[in-house]
């Protein structure tokens, strides 16, 4: 009898640049990636869904506008309906928002600028598929890298969001503590990742699959991906 | 005389005895589509015709050395049957006028150069020179110039992991932006002049972005001519699209690997002219070409604009035509357009057609390589430097930790955090060290192997001195690659200076030649390519001659990279090498006693050969923790930073002859601090002297406090802050 392995598909968009990146965090952490490709109909049978960072074709309207209407999002939408562990990243959650699978947006950083950094992440709940191996209060070290990662919601929104507990990531200091100095981006309370109301739809704007290789860089990333493959694993023997 | 009287020749940048040899090679007089081409190709940027003599001089064979000078790129062997592409081009004159644009279609030309060889871009560094930051416009030319770097690099995917930015004067009207981009590819498919075997009927194929009006003139006009007050050259400005770029790289890097294609070639300076010509050449073919195929952008294009256009994030590769099919669904997956615009034809000769009119046939070989070559006249400065003015002489009353101070707040010294956290440092996922330390590293995916990356230039040296300024920029661009533990492999180089027709001019570019050439010799490390940017002056006032050096290097084993700061508490700290009294063109001099004089250090080839030695062998052994090289602000400067950067504090006795300021702020070369485990100090310091390399133990590292005994104390957080918040404060912010 062989061990299952968790398939994870890995979408790309023309102008998708951290594509290959999820992939090989993927594959580090024991799972089998899977190239999807933007114009397809079909998710290959895959246990969940990365939508990688990047600047999906060219982002020159609004980020994430066209690819939200990509035909695999189509595919996306349902899998994600019926449960399926669907990870979006940077760009990929930027899609995620303009597709109406997560609340809120992102717009610019408040500093108008670029920002290419390693941040502390201050896990918010272990109700999704990539925190479901971690504890609400521990802290994750993760770099962003993004022009646009502002996260903004109307005020309706983010009482929802607060009040239903749909962060899962807050920018923090490295001992968790929540200030405006560790906020990278002027997001709205400090919020650096979001999921959907039944948990199975994250989005995050800084890279895990860029923190899993200790040679290169921090490995908050790891406890993220090893969440996701589990949760995909879950799912393929349900 | 106004430009309109000026006959056409000369409107387009071509000497009259350059027409004259048009007229010879055609028997005739050129039509206006011919002299465009002319222009364009026998322009200064694309022929190299004041430098050629020059640089044939410069060293470029080597062992490891896969392709050398004269190809879209250098490309160096590395071993596992990798090779590594790299080269360094500048955009200077672009961004002088439009530094957004200007830094960002820079960034996407020197990329297209690597991915013409079949490399897939892995890196880019950008070394930059501006004025001083006290100046509006230097703050605009900065922040514009790095926001296009950061807007155009971080949209196609390729780290950015280095470079460097320095400040002077000269450089306030026409700042230095270069860019270096490194690609892998395998060596046995690196796509060279003679990899692949063109056809006779095979196809030109034009795919990607469409052709317009913009950068008409970039390299005649705008890139080989000084600049005036009030000139109105932004129109040669081109404009760039990552995301075409991006798709662009993906669809060439396809088309390689499937072997679809009979040859390459970017579209860079001088357009379809120099693409479909040097294709031509290099096929041994001449060509014939239809400009009514090529997609354009706009309505009404005249002939001679198509030809030179330089329209951003294009191609051309040549295709037999059984695989046209094939390229082009590859093109169209990646929503890329395609164009069959010429065929290779037998014969030499280009021959055009536009709107079903011949409007050109001239011999390829005389686009390519019958550009005219100058001996240009060279004339040294008659004043020689009196040595009474050399700043080492003079003494000095003020306080030290007060020049320290001054000099880590000083901008060619102060954290360019600012400026490199604007750049996606961690895209590939190979990025082990990035910008901030002596050298970038980066793995080259699927071994143990790692890429040392640096970038240097010295012009303070090289205005005292420009042989010695040539000198020392190879020769700190091995060390930074040495002291992360590296083996320097090879060299790129941009060539930064100001107009060849003036003597002291020439001089200065061939007094900086003889200098690069005596330093790659003694390391050994061969120029594979680079690029010649003349006409950086506006008026009487030239940039400084700033030769810059990208070098590659190799580690074996990335986990044996040394950092620059101390990782730990308790380590011994050595200075290796000596320390002369030598503070002319220092950090010092310029800085704390305001003048830019005197003779710049001297080197000795040798003596940083051999530290150079030991820096790799201490590395390989695993024998030092860290090592960081000695360069602006000398031996205190060195302390410090290592101390910021690993956040251990340590205590030092600087015990020499030399007066104390000396002592800590002398430039001397072929020097580097390292941190030493004191298990491993006693061989360290029988390896040193193995290697005939003086190590001197300065004391140890640990805590939080800065101590040169005897001088004065400090701590690292408080210096931190000074080095960190230099720069955002000069723009106006804070940190």
């Amino acid at each position: 009898m062989t061990i299952a392995t968790p398939r994870v598909g890995v979408i790309t968009f023309p102008g998708s640049l951290d594509d290959r990146d999820a992939l090989r965090a993927v594959e580090t952490m024991g799972g089998e990636g899977v190239d999807l490709w933007h114009a397809d109909h079909d998710l290959r049978g895959v246990d969940a869904v990365v939508l990688p960072g990047g600047f999906s074709y060219g982002d020159y309207l609004r980020c994430g506008a066209i690819a939200g209407h990509a035909p695999i999002l189509d595919e996306v939408r349902s899998f994600a309906d019926r449960g399926g562990p669907v990870l979006g990243i940077c760009n990929g959650f930027q899609i995620l928002c303009e597709a109406g699978l997560l609340p809120g947006a992102l717009i610019r950083n408040a500093s108008l600028r670029f920002i290419c950094v390693d941040v502390f992440l201050r896990v918010e709940t272990s109700q999704t598929t990539i925190t479901s191996e971690l504890v609400p209060g521990e802290v994750v070290e993760i770099p962003v890298k993004h022009g646009e990662g502002q996260y903004v919601a109307t005020t309706e929104q983010l009482r929802r969001i607060e009040d239903e507990g749909l962060v899962v990531f807050r920018y923090a200091d490295a001992r968790g503590e929540v200030t405006e100095r560790a906020n990278p981006n002027g997001s709205l309370d400090n919020i650096a990742g979001v999921r959907s109301t039944a948990g199975n739809v994250v989005g995050l704007m800084p890279h895990p699959e860029h923190a899993v290789d200790p040679d290169v860089g921090p490995t908050g990333g790891q406890p993220l991906i090893a969440s996701l493959l589990a949760s995909a694993l879950a799912g393929a023997s349900a | 005389m106004s430009a309109s009287d000026e006959p056409r020749h000369r409107q387009l940048g071509l000497a009259d005895d350059e027409l004259e040899r048009i007229r010879a090679t055609l028997t005739r007089d050129p039509r206006p589509a011919e002299l465009a081409m002319y222009a364009a190709m026998w322009s200064e940027h694309c022929s190299y015709k004041s430098s050629k003599l020059h640089l044939k001089t410069l060293p470029t064979e080597g062992d490891a050395v896969l392709v050398g000078p004269g190809q879209d790129a250098g490309a160096v062997d590395v071993g596992d049957g990798m090779a590594v592409v790299f080269k360094m081009e500048s955009h200077s004159h672009p961004s002088a006028i439009e530094p957004y644009q200007g830094a960002a279609t820079g960034v996407g030309g020197i990329v297209r150069d690597i991915v013409s060889m079949g490399a897939r871009p892995v890196a880019l560094l950008d070394p930059l020179m501006f004025g001083p930051l006290t100046e509006p416009r230097n703050r605009w030319l900065l922040e514009g110039v790095v926001a296009g770097i950061g807007g155009y690099g971080n949209c196609i995917g390729v780290p950015t992991v280095g470079g460097e930015i320095r400040f002077a004067e000269p450089h306030s009207a026409n700042p230095t932006v270069d860019v270096m981009c490194v690609g892998l590819a395998e060596a046995d498919a690196l796509v060279t002049g003679t990899s692949l075997t063109p056809h006779v009927g095979s196809l030109m194929v034009l795919y990607g972005a469409t052709t317009g009006r913009d950068g008409i003139g970039g390299v005649s006009v705008l890139a080989s001519a000084t600049l005036d007050e009030g000139d109105d050259a932004r129109p040669s400005v081109q404009i760039g699209d990552p995301f075409a770029e991006k798709l662009l790289i993906e669809a060439s890097l396809e088309l390689i690997s499937g072997g679809l294609l009979e040859g390459l070639q970017d579209l860079g300076g001088a357009g379809i002219t120099c693409a479909v010509s040097e294709s031509a050449v290099r096929a041994g073919m001449g060509a014939r070409l239809d400009l009514d195929a090529v997609p354009l952008r706009e309505q009404g294009m005249e002939a001679f604009e198509i030809l030179t256009s330089e329209s951003q994030e294009r191609m051309l590769a040549i295709v037999h035509r059984s695989r046209l099919d094939e390229v082009r669904a590859v093109c169209e997956r990646w929503g890329l357009q395609t164009a069959v615009i010429a065929e290779l034809v037998e014969g030499d000769m280009v021959s055009v057609t536009h709107r079903g009119e011949v409007v050109a046939e001239v011999p390829a070989t005389s686009l390519v390589d019958e550009a005219p070559v100058y001996d240009r006249p060279r004339a040294a400065p008659a004043a020689v430097p009196d040595p009474v003015d050399d700043p080492a002489l003079l003494p000095y009353e003020g306080d030290l930790l007060d020049a320290l101070e001054a000099i880590l707040a000083a901008p060619n010294v102060a954290s360019k955090r600012w400026v490199w956290q604007q750049y996606d440092s961690v895209v590939q996922g190979q990025t082990v060290t990035g910008s901030g330390s002596d050298a970038a590293i980066v793995r080259v995916p699927g071994s143990m192997k790692a890429l040392a990356l640096s970038t240097d230039g010295k012009g303070r040296f090289g205005a005292l001195d420009p042989y010695l300024g040539a000198m020392h920029a190879v020769a700190e661009a091995a060390r930074n690659v040495a002291v992360s533990g590296a083996r320097p492999l090879a060299i790129t180089n941009c060539l930064n200076f100001g107009n060849p027709e003036r003597p002291l001019v020439m001089w200065q570019f061939a007094e900086s030649i003889r200098g690069m050439r005596d330093a790659c010799l003694a390391l050994d490390t061969p120029v594979t390519g680079g690029n010649v940017s003349f006409y950086n002056e506006s008026g009487d006032s030239a940039i400084w001659p700033t030769p810059v050096v990208g070098m590659l290097g190799l580690l074996d084993d990335h986990r044996l990279g040394v950092p620059s700061g101390f990782p730990e508490a308790g380590l011994a700290v050595y200075l290796l090498g000596e320390t002369f009294p030598e503070l002319g063109g220092s950090e010092f001099a310029e800085t704390v006693l305001g003048v830019v004089a005197g003779r710049p250090p001297e080197l000795d080839l040798d003596r940083e050969r051999a530290l150079h030695a030991l820096l790799i062998e201490a590395a390989s052994m695993d024998a030092i923790a860290s090592a960081h090289d000695c360069g602006d602000g000398g031996l205190a400067i060195a302390l410090v930073e290592s101390a910021i950067e690993g956040g251990h504090g340590f205590a030092v006795t600087v015990a020499t002859d030399l007066p104390d300021h000396v002592a800590l702020f002398s430039e001397s070369a072929s020097r580097a601090v390292v941190g030493v485990a004191l298990e491993h100090e006693g061989g360290f310091v029988d390896l040193a002297a193995s290697h005939g390399v003086p190590a001197t133990r300065l004391g140890e590292t640990g805590g939080p406090r800065v101590v040169f005994a005897g001088s004065f104390e400090t701590t690292v957080a408080y210096l931190r802050e000074i080095h960190e918040a230099a720069i955002p404060s000069l723009l106006g912010e804070a940190v």
